[in-house]
C-alpha cells in the first residue's frame, strides 16, 4: 500500500506532542538548580529529597495496600462473575451491568460511593477506597478473563460435568486452570488501575489516608517543585517498565501458543 | 446440559439443582458487590435529585423540583454548555490528529507497527496526573515553550499560555489521544485494500477514495475514539482545575464544589445526573450508528 507522504507530518507531530512533556519533566529532575524550568546542571538531589518525603512515602505505602487489596477482591470477584456470565446465564442485562463499571464516569462512581458511605455511616480510610476500587477493578478482571472463555474449549467442562462432577469441582479442575493467563492479565490490569486512580480515591478517601495520585494532586496544586519531577521520572520508569515486560510476554506466549 | 434431557427425571432434578448451585455461586458473589457497591449507591444518587439539601451536607426527605429548575439557570446552564464545547472540540482535534496518525501506523511494515503503536499507548500507562504536571512545567512563563519562543525572537515577553480554554483542551487531548487512535487504527487496519485498488482502477482520484470508500468503512472506528476521547473529557474535573486555573470552570468541577465545598448534594446528584443523560445519548447514538454500519 501507498504511504502518502504529507501523512508523515501529522504522524510525527502526534509522537512529539505525546513526547515532549515527558522528555522534560525527565530531563528537570536531573536538574541542580532549584528552579523546576531552567536547567543549571546535572544533580541527583531532588531523588534524594524525594526520599526524605514521609508524606510520599505514606501516600506510596496506602496506594500499595489499596492496590493489593483491590486486587485480590476482583479479581476472585471478576472470575467467577465471568464464568458464571459465561455459562450459567444468557441474561443480556446482567451482561451490561458487569462491565457497567469500567464506562461509568469515574466522579459519578466517585461521588456515588461518597454518598452511600455517608448513608450507612461508613467512616472513610484505606478501606473504603479499596472498596470502591474494587467495583472498577472488577469489571476489567470479568471483561478479560471472559474474552479468554469464549475462546476456551467447552468440550473438557462437559466431559468433566458428563463424568459427574459439581459445577465447582469442574471450575477448579478444568476451568480455572485453563483461565489462569486471563485471570493473572486482569489482575495485573487491576492492579495498575488501582495504583494511578485519582478521582475515585478523591470522594472516597480520609484526609488522614492520602493515596500516591492524591499527594500528587495536593502537591501539584500547592505549586510546582522539582521535587515532582523525580517523583514522576521513577513513576514513568516503573510504568514504562512494566508496559515493556508485558509486551514481551504477550509476545512470548503468542509464540509459545 | 444435554445429558440431562437424555437421562431420567431423577438425574434431571439432580442437574437441575446443581445448576441453580452453579448459578449461585458463580454469578451471587459478584451482582451482590456490585448491587452494594454500584446500583445502591448509583440509585441514592438519582433519588437525591429530587430532595432538599441538608445543611451540612447530606439531604432533608422533602420533595422538591427546586435542584432541576435551578440546573436551568444561566448560571450552570453555561457550564454545561462550555463542558460540551470544550470536550468536543477536544474530540475534534483529536480526531484530526489521531486520524491521519492511525491511517500512517495501519501501513508500516509489522515490526514498526508493534512500535508505533506501544509508543501510543506508553504515556496513556504513566499517571495521569504527571502528564498533567508535565504541562504545568512546559507551558508556564519561565517554561521551555515561552523560552524558547523568546530566544528566537518570536516574542518578546513570556506568553500566558497557561490557564485558559487551549490550555484545558490540550490538556485534554494530550491526556485522551491514545483512546482515539487505538479504535481508529483497529478500524483502518481492518480495510480491504483491495476496495481502495478497486476505486482507484475505476478512475476515482486518492481524495475521492478516501471520502467515498474509507471514510464511510472506518465510520465505526471514528465514532468509538470519538466517544472514547468526549467521555472522559466531558465530565473531567482534574484538567480544567489545574490547567485551567479555575476560571473557565467545567461541568466536573460544578459537581466536586457541590459535593466538597457547597454541600449541596441534591444539586451535585443533579449536575451528575445531566452528565449522565448527555453520556447516554451519545452511547445510544454510538449504538444507532454501529448498528447502521
Amino acid at each position: 500500500m501507498r504511504r502518502p507522504r504529507l501523512l508523515y507530518v501529522p504522524f510525527w507531530v502526534t509522537y512529539v506532542f505525546l513526547y515532549t512533556p515527558i522528555v522534560v519533566l525527565v530531563a528537570m529532575s536531573f536538574n541542580a538548580g532549584k528552579s523546576p524550568y531552567v536547567f543549571a546542571g546535572f544533580s541527583l538531589k531532588w531523588y534524594g529529597e524525594l526520599a526524605g518525603n514521609a508524606t510520599i512515602r505514606e501516600g506510596l505505602v496506602n496506594t500499595l495496600v489499596v492496590a493489593a487489596g483491590s486486587t485480590v477482591l476482583s479479581t476472585v470477584l471478576g472470575t467467577l462473575l465471568a464464568v458464571g456470565l459465561a455459562r450459567h446465564t444468557r441474561s443480556r442485562v446482567l451482561d451490561a451491568l458487569g462491565v457497567l463499571p469500567a464506562v461509568l464516569p469515574d466522579l459519578v462512581l466517585g461521588i456515588g460511593l461518597l454518598v452511600f458511605y455517608a448513608a450507612v455511616k461508613m467512616t472513610l480510610g484505606l478501606h473504603s477506597v479499596l472498596l470502591a476500587h474494587a467495583v472498577f477493578g472488577m469489571a476489567f478482571v470479568t471483561a478479560v478473563v471472559r474474552t479468554r472463555l469464549t475462546h476456551a474449549d467447552t468440550s473438557l467442562e462437559e466431559a468433566s460435568r458428563d463424568l459427574g462432577a459439581t459445577p465447582l469441582a469442574t471450575f477448579f479442575r478444568v476451568t480455572l486452570p485453563q483461565l489462569a493467563p486471563g485471570v493473572a492479565a486482569g489482575a495485573l490490569l487491576a492492579f495498575t488501575l488501582s495504583v494511578d486512580e485519582f478521582v475515585i480515591a478523591f470522594f472516597t478517601a480520609a484526609p488522614t489516608t492520602p493515596t500516591l495520585p492524591i499527594v500528587i494532586y495536593s502537591m501539584v496544586r500547592f505549586g510546582v517543585t522539582p521535587e515532582i519531577n523525580a517523583l514522576a521520572t521513577l513513576l514513568l520508569a516503573v510504568s514504562f517498565t512494566v508496559v515493556i515486560v508485558a509486551q514481551r510476554m504477550t509476545r512470548l506466549t503468542e509464540s509459545l501458543s | 446440559m444435554t445429558s440431562s434431557t437424555v437421562s431420567g427425571a431423577a438425574a434431571g432434578s439432580r442437574s437441575h439443582r446443581s445448576r441453580v448451585i452453579g448459578r449461585l455461586a458463580f454469578l451471587g458473589p459478584g451482582l451482590t458487590y456490585l448491587i452494594v457497591f454500584l446500583l445502591i449507591p448509583l440509585g441514592m444518587v438519582l433519588s437525591y435529585t429530587l430532595f432538599r439539601r441538608g445543611r451540612f451536607g447530606g439531604v432533608v426527605y422533602e420533595a422538591t423540583g427546586e435542584n432541576f429548575t435551578r440546573l436551568l439557570e444561566p448560571l450552570y446552564l453555561d457550564v454545561v454548555v462550555g463542558s460540551l464545547k470544550l470536550a468536543g472540540l477536544a474530540t475534534l482535534v483529536a480526531l484530526l490528529v489521531g486520524y491521519p496518525t492511525a491511517y500512517l501506523i495501519a501501513q508500516l511494515p509489522r515490526k514498526w507497527k508493534t512500535i508505533a503503536l506501544v509508543a501510543i499507548v506508553l504515556p496513556f500507562w504513566t499517571n495521569f496526573l504527571v502528564r498533567i504536571y508535565a504541562w504545568i512545567v512546559l507551558l508556564s512563563g519561565p517554561g521551555l515553550v515561552n523560552s524558547t519562543l523568546v530566544k528566537l525572537g518570536l516574542v518578546d515577553k513570556p506568553l500566558e499560555l497557561l490557564y485558559n480554554e487551549g490550555t484545558i483542551v490540550t490538556g485534554l487531548v494530550y491526556s485522551y489521544l491514545p483512546l482515539m487512535v487505538l479504535p481508529l487504527y483497529a478500524a483502518i487496519e481492518k480495510l480491504d485494500p483491495q476496495l481502495r485498488e478497486a476505486s482507484a482502477n475505476l478512475g476515482a482520484r486518492p481524495a475521492r477514495t478516501f471520502v467515498s470508500v474509507t471514510l464511510p468503512l472506518t465510520l465505526p472506528g471514528i465514532v468509538t475514539g470519538c466517544l472514547f476521547v468526549f467521555v472522559p473529557s466531558f465530565g473531567n474535573f482534574v484538567i480544567p482545575e489545574l490547567l485551567g486555573g479555575g476560571r473557565s470552570i467545567m461541568v466536573g468541577n460544578l459537581i466536586r464544589d457541590q459535593f466538597l465545598n457547597a454541600r449541596d448534594w441534591p444539586f451535585g446528584a443533579t449536575l451528575s445526573l445531566a452528565l449522565l443523560a448527555v453520556l447516554i445519548v451519545l452511547l445510544l447514538l454510538q449504538a444507532w450508528s454501529s448498528r447502521r454500519a
